[in-house]
């Protein structure tokens, strides 16, 4: 499903393609075969032999140890320094070493030809457009993966007490199936969209840190090949909260989880700081705080909460290794060690995960909307306010995840506050969303019905947060079902929907081809309805007395049970139209999509398709924000032909031109 | 090429789910009992099975029909029929970590035998402590293994374990309930090497837990 | 813009949300609300309900005026029933009055809520939830029945300190009573949810967690699960207690407490906290080169003599 924008520029348009020009360094003057060099495949060479070397290592440090020595059957020093080395092999493998070590060792570094044709996204690239075709593709292998194990799920739920898995798989499914869609979720859009389009959006020919943002996305796909690890390896029997002290108990796909969640949590903050500080210096003039589009504001947001969360996970991760190999006592009770330290840690850090996966969704609507209704955003400020006041929120509610742990009580009340002061934020996309709306053109295109469904789901899921956040009513829906369906509605009713919504609505930039648009309606109401029918009979379940990951359930819940297995296989075949959409419109049948098909006035459309290596042959010069719609005579967002603009402006030393990207 | 690529598809899915889905095969003592008639099972456990992945974990085994013994903790028993459990524990003892379960419950009767002498409570903090428990929670069922001793002159090392070995016969009696799966499983913390002892082999179907699966 | 007079969209609007709204909570209140999980069995039960039922009331009214503008926009400015391009109007951008007053109703809304949360809260003993070691908010009678909840993987047990300490896997309780659940774990993290009676409680090694209930007149059984993943057999691990009258309750215990007498003395003497072995059976996890038979490590077990 590659996904190629480079080769055949559009009839007539300009390349404008100035980097390509320009005389590199003479270091490599011939030009070799594409697959001679480093590429995936070389990646994968390097994960292999780095696992066989760092399997081998362990097994010489650590074979005497007592829970390595054979009666547990699996060394964990050996497993977990197999996939670190994995990693780093991985990351040689590809090249992203290269320059670093040249740089240690005194050399002068070999900068690479920018890559043309297929091969570049296999490639260690540092172009933010392959960088988000890359993060777009590995994102819906591992939702669809992860997808997949729901529908296993679901199939064990059908009957109460009869078992088409064992319960060991099953718990091992239910893990797998939650770790790989949160680590999906937290790089869902600012992975693709974000590196794609905010250099687009801001008029920037290249992201701050083009070499941290392609390691970045390295990181997330060695976390993908890491997670997947889990499951050959016995599986991990904790969910993806992975509660210690059973984390400390378990088999050895519990040193996947724990470095897999490390490496995806260091692709997070080397994504999160490359974004925040290309949003804050990259800007091209006139390209002020007031025109900023809604979208890069909710980027900024998520990128301070990727930044500044996830090195919590990170940490929590390393002590959980150390607890499992080197038999330090973290989380272990009786060797001075606390369990509450693990759930302080992990929701220090999951909180704002949760944030982390709903902003870009905020973002992704709030960019539509205008588009579809014709007209100008409803309380921009209001927007941007929402989402800097949930993400400042976010650090300050994660106990709400313990208030049945045992832990102090009196800080039960603040942490109902907390939670509950988040809503406010909250409503201010649904402020936006609706004025918005009022008395608008309503184009019912697909994104926009997106978009909507969007709306619908996200409300049902925060109301039910208001719910949980209730400390009575909490003691009976925690850790139920009602739980598990609040978040589905949350990220998968909210951020997904955003997602596959801004899927349509950009790709006939991104890849210069355009999905089908009834196939794409098709797709939408499949996938709203049987989401609904999935997910909002497991609010009643919980509520009648499921908890969450069991195998067993009483038999009066059944019927709901089925129905929501039911939703869930047709769920799954919804992603099926998709699926044969994408390959039907983009590779067997492809139709050159329109310059700017939704008409929108974003600067993103004013750039040529496909998007010239350099995004603009002049730093263009921001006049307006984005929103000027129904104006009679709308003002143009941006002078690309600077020149004179650029005067009136009086930007004439601006920190991008001139840079070279790579 | 599309053809191909479903192909490929199919066969990664199926892999996977032929992977997911392995567990031990399931011994039938159902099928072939005559109504009216008790079925005769017989276990044992033992320190380590000697085979298979994980070769070094404590086990039970269970003599199938045709009186081969089999690794598997899956068994066929038929509805409201009267089982006569014998298990050889071939394993040595220890403390409980809950001495509750020191008490039979559930059998026929309140009580096991304990190599030919009737008994209903264990004391596993004395002798040779409980090697392991056979437990079946949803019918209350618990009767603890004594263990053999540590110092015992002949302990089996590797399954399956014949009676030259030292072990302790342990027999009871239960009455099945009507159909549907009942988990049972060890409740002594015998995962070696695993934090509380109960990881490992007490968290994978088929050595220390299992299901009793009750059909028509 | 059309020639007919612009019609009231938000007086239509409100009218139809009012309409919807006043007729779909007095029926969720008076057909569902007694119905409500998890009943009416205890104190903390009764409290969880009214709870939800008063956040549903505010909720619903939410929900369906989103829903009603939603529905309304759609179906009245799509593009597909024609009419001219919207004009950017000097309140397209935002409306002073308009965001203010949403962002004062929410908050006013918020802030009761959190009122109305903290009151449930406090008032009612903690409402049924685990408030740790030292709980602050306590039931006022000094008559409380403490009963020990160790949860084990994968089982629940239950001492009674009050009737000689004596062990048992049936749950059984005295009606109109107050009762302390001190909740304990030997191994992993486990959560003592007694779904009828509005108690959820994590069972925490080396930790005595307290939730406080008190029981009404109504008899009956109620379903108690592991409600925190501890491994393979979470989904298995439940039972089902009862609340009796209190003279069954009293020859009950009794009778428990002469039968189980000889098990009793084999138990470790009662505690509000265990401390067993974190190694397991014969060597375990931690190399300590200690004999794993210590007094203290196995759940308060004695050295095998052999």
């Amino acid at each position: 499903m590659t996904i190629d924008s480079g080769r055949r520029p559009a009839a007539g348009e300009p390349v404008g393609d100035v980097g390509v020009t320009r005389p590199g360094p003479t270091r490599r003057p011939t030009s070799r075969p594409a697959w001679l060099g480093q590429h995936l495949g070389t990646a994968v060479v390097g994960a292999v032999a780095g696992y066989a070397v760092g399997h081998w290592l362990g097994n010489q440090i650590a074979s005497a140890y007592p829970n390595t020595a054979g009666a547990s059957g699996l060394n964990d020093t050996a497993v977990v320094l197999g996939l670190a080395f994995g990693v780093v092999g991985w990351l040689a493998g590809i090249g992203a070493l290269n320059y670093p070590l040249a740089k240690l060792v005194g050399r002068e570094p070999v900068t690479p030809e920018p890559q043309q044709g297929w091969m570049r996204y296999f490639k260690y690239s540092t172009d933010h457009k392959v960088v988000g075709m890359q993060y777009l593709v590995t994102v819906l292998v591992f939702f669809f993966t992860a997808g997949l194990l729901a529908m296993a799920i679901r199939t064990e739920l059908l009957t109460p007490a009869n078992h088409f898995f064992g319960p060991d798989i099953y718990i091992a499914v239910v893990g797998e199936h939650g770790t790989m869609m949160m680590m999906m979720a937290s790089s869902a859009v600012v992975g693709p969209l974000g590196n794609y389009l905010v250099p687009l959006m801001i008029g920037s020919r290249r992201t701050a840190f083009p070499r941290v943002e392609a390691a970045s996305y390295w990181f997330f796909a060695a976390g993908y090949l890491v997670i997947l690890t889990a499951l050959p390896l016995g599986g991990f029997p904790t969910g993806w909260t992975g509660y210690a002290p059973l984390q400390t108990q378990s088999a050895g796909g519990m040193d996947s989880y724990l470095v897999g969640f490390g490496v995806i949590g260091i692709g997070m903050i080397l994504a999160g700081f490359n974004l925040a500080v290309t949003i804050i210096h990259f800007r091209a003039p006139g390209m002020t705080w007031n025109r900023v589009p809604v979208f890069v504001w909710s980027m900024l947001a998520t990128a301070a909460l990727l930044t500044l969360a996830t090195p919590t996970l990170v940490a929590a991760g390393l002590f959980g290794v150390l607890d499992r190999t080197a038999q330090t006592a973290f989380y272990v009770t009786e060797h001075g060690g606390s369990q509450f330290l693990w759930q302080n840690l992990f929701w220090f850090f999951g909180h704002p995960e949760v944030y982390i996966m709903a902003l870009p969704g905020f973002g992704i609507v709030a960019e539509m909307l205008p588009v579809f209704t014709r007209k100008p955003l409803f309380g921009y400020r209001v927007a941007a306010a929402g989402m800097l006041g949930v993400a400042l929120l976010s650090f300050f509610v994660w106990q709400h995840h313990l208030f049945q742990s045992g832990i102090n009580p009196d800080m039960r009340p603040l942490f109902m506050l907390t939670t509950e002061l988040i809503s406010i934020p909250t409503g201010f996309i649904f402020l936006v969303g609706l004025g918005t709306l009022y008395k608008a053109r309503i184009r019912m295109e697909v994104p926009m019905l997106f978009a909507l469904g969007m709306y619908f789901n996200f409300l049902i899921g925060g109301v039910t947060g208001v719910f949980l956040s209730d400390v009575p009513v909490n003691v009976t829906v925690h850790g139920s079902f009602f739980v598990m369906a609040h978040f589905h509605y949350t990220i998968m009713g909210g951020l997904i929907f955003a997602l596959f919504g801004g899927i349509y609505y950009w790709t006939p930039k991104m890849t210069g081809r355009m999905l089908d648009q009834k196939w794409g309606k098709i797709h939408f109401w499949t996938m709203f309805v049987f989401f609904n029918l999935t997910f909002f009979p497991l609010f009643i379940v919980g509520l009648l007395g499921q908890p969450r990951r069991v195998f067993e359930y009483a038999a009066n819940l059944q019927v709901w049970n089925d129905i929501s297995s039911t939703g869930a296989f047709l769920l799954g075949a919804s992603f099926l139209i998709f699926v044969g959409n994408v390959v039907w419109t983009m590779v067997i049948n492809p139709r050159t999509a329109p310059a700017n098909p939704w008409a929108s006035n974003g600067l993103e459309w004013q750039t040529p398709t496909p998007v010239p290596y350099f995004n603009f042959e002049r730093i263009p010069v921001v006049l307006n924000d984005p929103y000027h719609y129904g104006d009679p005579e709308p003002a143009p967002v941006a002078d690309l032909g600077a020149g004179l603009a650029m005067a009136v402006a009086g930007a004439t030393a601006d920190p991008s031109t001139g840079l070279d990207p790579r | 090429m599309l053809a191909l690529l479903a192909a490929v598809a199919g066969l990664v899915v199926g892999t996977a789910m032929a992977f997911l889905r392995s567990a031990p095969p399931t011994i039938d003592f159902a099928s072939r009992h005559q109504a009216g008639q008790p079925v005769d099972l017989s276990v044992q456990t033992v320190g380590s099975i000697g085979f298979g992945a994980h070769p070094s974990w404590v086990s039970y085994l269970v003599q199938a029909p045709d009186g081969k013994w089999v690794h598997s903790t899956l068994w066929d028993l038929p509805a409201h029929t009267r089982i006569n459990v014998t298990i050889y524990q071939y394993d040595s003892g220890s403390p409980l970590r809950n001495q509750l379960l020191g008490r039979v419950t559930g059998t026929a009767g309140g009580d096991m035998t304990l190599d030919g002498k009737t008994t209903d409570l264990v004391d596993a903090n004395s002798g040779n402590g409980v090697g392991h428990t056979f437990t079946v929670p949803t019918l209350g069922i618990n009767v603890p293994l004594v263990g053999i001793s540590h110092n015992a002159k002949n302990p089996c090392s590797a399954a399956p374990c014949t009676a030259n070995y030292d072990h302790n016969t342990v027999r009871f009696s239960f009455v099945t309930p009507g159909v549907g799966q009942y988990p049972w499983q060890c409740f002594l913390p015998c995962g070696l090497g695993w934090l509380d002892g109960t990881g490992g082999p007490m968290q994978t179907i088929g050595y220390m837990d299992g299901f009793l699966k009750v059909v028509a | 813009m059309p020639d007919a007079p612009a019609p009231r969209h938000f007086r239509r609007m409100v009218a139809v949300w009012f309409v919807l709204s006043a007729v779909t909570d007095p029926l969720f209140y008076f057909l569902a609300g007694p119905h409500i999980p998890p009943g009416k069995m205890t104190s903390s039960a009764n409290g969880a309900q009214f709870d939800f039922n008063v956040l549903f009331i505010i909720a619903l009214p939410v929900v369906i005026a989103v829903w009603v503008y939603l529905g309304y926009a759609i179906w009245t400015w799509r593009a597909s029933r024609g009419g001219p391009e919207p004009v950017a109007g000097p309140y397209s951008r935002g409306h002073l009055g308009l965001q203010t007053g949403w962002i004062s109703v929410s908050t006013v809304i918020v802030l009761g809520l959190f009122v109305f949360g903290t009151y449930e809260l406090v008032v009612p003993a903690g409402a049924g939830g685990g408030e740790g070691p030292n709980p602050i908010w306590s039931p006022a009678s000094k008559q409380i029945l403490p009963v020990q909840v160790i949860a084990q993987q994968w089982m629940f047990t239950y001492r009674y300190p009050t009737y000689g300490g004596f062990e048992t896997r049936n749950l059984v309780l005295p009606a109109d009573t107050n009762v302390a659940f001190h909740v304990t774990s030997l191994d992993v993290i486990h959560d003592f949810w007694a779904y009828q009676l509005g108690v959820k409680a994590d069972a925490n090694p080396g930790q005595d967690d307290v939730a406080y209930t008190s029981t009404g007149s109504q008899l009956g059984r109620f379903m108690v699960r592991c409600d925190e993943l501890c491994g393979i057999w979470h989904g298995a691990m439940y039972n089902t207690g009862h609340i009796e009258s209190a003279a069954a309750f009293q020859s009950w215990a009794t009778t428990q407490e002469q039968t189980l007498a000889a098990t009793t003395k084999l138990l470790p003497p009662f505690a509000w906290t265990y401390t067993p072995d974190a190694n397991g059976a014969d060597g375990g996890f931690y190399p300590d080169n200690r004999d794993p038979y210590n007094k203290v490590e196995m759940y308060g077990a004695q050295k095998v003599t052999s």
